[in-house]
């Protein structure tokens, strides 16, 4: 794949930030939107916007099939069984707040265990603790290798079988490991517990394909790989989400509703009360079609090629620390300089034009694990090149300068 | 968008040499305050006797700007009445707002190298984190 000329297909990227060009390094907290996705929701609210499910009318017929069009895109493009395990979400956050509600309390009693990781994103972090709160569950955790990854021994002796729920981040936000997910959930089923899987980070970057991960919950945003802001899903194993009460209640979702009592349609509508997220959808499919021309594989090529040279640059730069396994797949770097914090980090590198994150980013007990409190993070992704990078680094230098 | 603006020499000064670091054993009355878009956060500590802040120290971790505005920020109001101290806090809202205001009359010109914080949208909040715990120690006293 050429970046240069993947680059040129997204508007965004082709403008000055304080008289430089935009290297933008912060696709791990939102990816840039390709022309193919901004064609796409505008030509969704120009030709097709109706409502879904219930108009008789010819754009209600439109809207209806692309937003169910885009349910079956996702369902294969996850590896899916049936289209009927796929439900459209806001996000990430909600998809995994979903089943720690509607799942949570049915499967989890007091003395069960919930087990997860210091890694997770808040997201996959708090909807747990409070579940744990609630139930008088108890809140485990996988202790992390020095480097940050997860070994397999310690996976085997915090799952018991009073297990109930696995929830772990496939690719984690700060540290750019791959954890052992499909590993981790052959253990999780061997004690009867189910195991969740924060996709967030990872359907962006490489394929994904939940039977062979063999999870039994996926959840993903859109947004953070080309689609719109307002989209995510929510995957889950057929028997497990018809067990599952909705927990949005309203239009779309009912059966039928009587003065004291109502059913629910059946999965995946139940669990989407309210009009959709029909152009979120929309947009999600258009930027599946972008990613898949592409191709997954590749993109996790380009990714895994310019981290290592991320990493190899960057650790040529005196004072730097850098957390994480130096071999990564992801293109992520997570970094501190010494004797300067990473906001005035930030700040100086947006003055060059260059965009990264700087903070906590959602995960506070990770930083604690790392000592650190806040770091500076440069995510990578399609659109980014090795000149990105060595921007990046002379930029760094010239931090390191500005503060001594 | 010009460095220069945000990183004065004052503040880097405060920010590598921090006056009132540090914490006292005896009394007073102890804020802490996150900013839980970033992470970063003080711990303020103020001994207020007869109307008036006799000593303030801070301790916490932040970025230059955080940690310059709180050295300022306790080096001004030490000596100062409590109604002086929340008059240049509210001074201190003002100059994050762009507005022109100045210090001269509380003979502490420091604060104003903070200024160029108004043109940082984002770092603001980082400047007035110090300003904010001083707001709420005054009104637990």
């Amino acid at each position: 794949m050429n970046a240069e000329l993947i680059k040129e297909q997204f508007p965004i990227l082709n403008q000055e930030i304080n008289g430089h060009p935009l290297v933008y390094l912060d696709s791990a907290a939102t990816a840039q939107k390709p022309r193919a996705v901004l064609d796409a929701l505008k030509h969704y609210y120009e030709f097709d916007n109706a409502n879904v499910h219930r108009g008789v009318h010819t754009l209600g017929s439109r809207a209806t099939d692309a937003y169910e069009g885009a349910r079956e895109k996702v369902a294969k493009f996850i590896g899916a069984a049936h289209t009927k395990e796929v439900i459209f979400t806001r996000g990430t956050t909600t998809a995994l707040n979903l089943v720690a509600s509607s799942y949570g309390p049915s499967a989890v009693k007091s003395g069960d265990e919930i087990v997860i990781t210091p890694m997770e994103h808040h997201s996959n972090l708090i909807p747990w603790q409070q579940l744990a709160l609630r139930t008088g569950a108890t809140l485990k955790y996988i202790p992390l290798q020095p480097d940050g990854s997860i070994a397999l021994d310690e996976v085997e002796k915090i799952i018991t079988d009073k297990t109930r729920i696995v929830a772990t981040a496939y690719v984690s936000n700060v540290l750019g490991v791959v954890n052992p997910v499909k590993e981790i959930a052959a253990i999780a089923h061997k004690h009867g517990a189910v195991m969740v899987v924060d996709g967030a980070q990872s359907t962006p970057h490489m394929k994904v394909d939940v039977q062979s991960l063999d999870c039994d919950f996926y959840a993903f945003s859109g947004h953070k790989m080309c689609g719109p802001t307002g989209i995510g899903v929510l995957y889950g194993k057929k028997h497990l989400l018809e067990a599952m009460e909705p927990i949005e209640f309203g239009g779309e979702m009912i059966d039928d509703v009587g003065l004291h009592e109502s059913t629910w349609k059946e999965l995946p509508w139940k669990f989407e009360g309210g009009t959709p997220i029909i152009a979120g959808a929309v947009g999600l499919a258009a930027a599946i079609d972008f990613l898949q021309e592409i191709g997954l594989d590749e993109i996790h090529r380009h990714e895994t090629k310019l981290a290592a040279y991320a990493i190899g640059r960057l650790s040529e730069i005196e004072g730097i620390t850098i957390y994480g396994p130096r071999e990564r797949e992801v293109g992520l770097v997570t970094f501190n300089l010494d004797d300067v914090h990473p906001h005035d980090v930030a700040t100086v590198l947006d003055a060059s034009g260059i965009a990264i994150r700087a903070g906590h980013h959602c995960c506070q007990p990770l930083m604690r694990w790392l000592e650190a409190s806040a770091t500076a993070r440069a995510s990578l992704y399609i659109y980014n090149t090795e000149q990105d990078i060595d921007r990046l680094a002379e930029a760094l230098i010239q931090t390191k300068e500005y503060f001594a | 968008m010009q460095l220069d603006d945000l990183y004065r020499r004052v503040i880097m000064d405060h920010y590598k040499n921090p006056r009132n670091k540090g914490k006292f054993e005896d009394g007073g009355v102890t804020v802490d305050l996150n900013n839980p878009t970033c992470g970063d956060r003080i711990s303020l500590q103020l001994k207020i006797e007869d109307g008036i802040v006799k000593d303030a120290r801070f301790s916490g971790e932040g970025c230059s700007i955080s940690m310059s505005s709180a050295s300022m920020m306790t080096e001004a109001v030490k000596g100062r009445t409590y109604e002086e101290a929340l008059d240049m806090a509210n001074r201190f809202s003002l100059l994050m707002q762009g507005e022109s205001v100045d210090f001269d009359d509380y003979d502490y010109e420091d604060i104003e190298a903070l200024s160029g914080v108004c043109k940082f949208p984002a770092r603001i909040k980082c400047a007035t984190l110090a300003w904010n715990a001083l707001k709420k120690g005054i009104d637990e006293e």
